[in-house]
């Protein structure tokens, strides 16, 4: 497995220096964010969050993901789905509906205004 | 990326994070006034700072230093910076003769409460399994070319533990106040692939 990973030099977007992009898009912070929140709740521990999200890495390089960082995010984004329905904060099917709805909401807004749901 | 119409597009994992959002919006369980708190906390305000003027404070007060290395938790709460996170931290000292690197192997644990956001190469997987394999290169990589006779000692994280690296005081900083200390203590200084920045070297 390691013989075929690049070296930290052939990371094309490396940071080096104090300012390195922390999150690449928005959506990587608010997933952050989301987690955080939940588990500053008592939604679920932090041990219990690190074991999901690990499970979800290790899957993704068992299906090929060379995880370089980049899809680091989605890792998490698909392990805090995961969390939420295991606790019944927030089932599949709800998730299923409201995408659909924000879909909707993004279609029916002409480009370059916020997207809202009505 | 391109749209096919004028309209507002999203993209899947954007419609993903947004309808998990409003659907925890709704039942009362996330204020969205809070999230935007928490990203701007870790992005700008904890950023390495907080752990820059932990390292700042061992440097100049021995008491402090004793109190970090023993219970580093408890210390760096004393100065008010708590972990929400709930974990054990434990301080490692870089002398002449040992430097510590840090690591996350299994995923990427990291003491966001004192460091902020762990960079992205942090996360990554060349970094994760090398750095145990072979961190005299990695650190070569990161411009850090260590004397044999010093031992490199690799700290794997765990979800229960994290570790912050104490780098050295630079020489020449007699007579610096903890805020001119704080400066020169980089984010990678205290992960542990670079030394605290050398006042007398100029930028580099």
């Amino acid at each position: 497995m390691a013989a075929n990973t690049p070296t930290i030099d052939e990371l094309p977007s490396l940071p080096r220096d104090e300012d390195g992009p922390v999150f690449r898009e928005p959506w990587e912070a608010q997933a952050f964010a989301i987690t955080l929140t939940l588990h500053e709740q008592g939604h679920f521990t932090w041990p219990e969050w690190a074991e999901r999200l690990a499970a979800e890495i290790t899957a993704a390089q068992a299906g090929g993901d060379p995880d370089l960082g980049d899809t680091y995010y989605l890792h998490w984004l698909k392990a805090l789905e995961g969390i939420v329905a295991s606790k019944d904060i927030v089932s599949p099917d709800e998730m299923v509906d409201r995408k659909a709805a924000w879909d909707r909401a993004a279609h029916a807004t002409p480009h370059g205004e916020p997207i809202v749901l009505r | 990326m391109t749209n096919h119409d004028d309209h507002s597009h999203l993209s899947d994992t954007e419609l993903r994070v947004r309808s998990l959002e409003s659907l925890l919006v709704d039942k009362g369980l996330v204020d969205p006034a809070a999230l935007d708190a928490i990203v701007d906390r870790y992005e700008n305000k904890v950023g390495p700072r907080n752990g820059a003027r932990v390292v700042a404070r061992a440097w100049s007060d021995p008491a402090f230093k004793k109190h970090l290395l023993e219970d580093a938790s408890a210390a760096i709460d004393s100065l008010g910076y708590t972990s929400t996170q709930g974990v054990d931290m434990l301080v490692l000292e870089n002398t002449p003769s040992v430097h510590n690197v840090t690591v996350c192997s299994l995923c990427s644990c990291y003491p966001w409460a004192v460091l902020g956001l762990p960079p992205a190469w942090y996360k990554s997987f060349p970094y994760r399994a090398r750095a145990v394999k072979d961190p005299r290169g990695v650190l070569r990589e990161f411009g850090l070319e260590l004397a044999p006779e010093v031992e490199v000692r690799v700290w794997d994280s765990t979800a229960e533990l994290r570790y912050i690296v104490l780098p050295e005081r630079p020489e020449g900083t007699e007579g610096f106040t903890e805020e001119e200390l704080a400066e020169l203590v980089t984010r990678n200084s205290m992960i542990g692939t670079e030394k605290a920045a050398n006042p007398n070297a100029g930028d580099s």
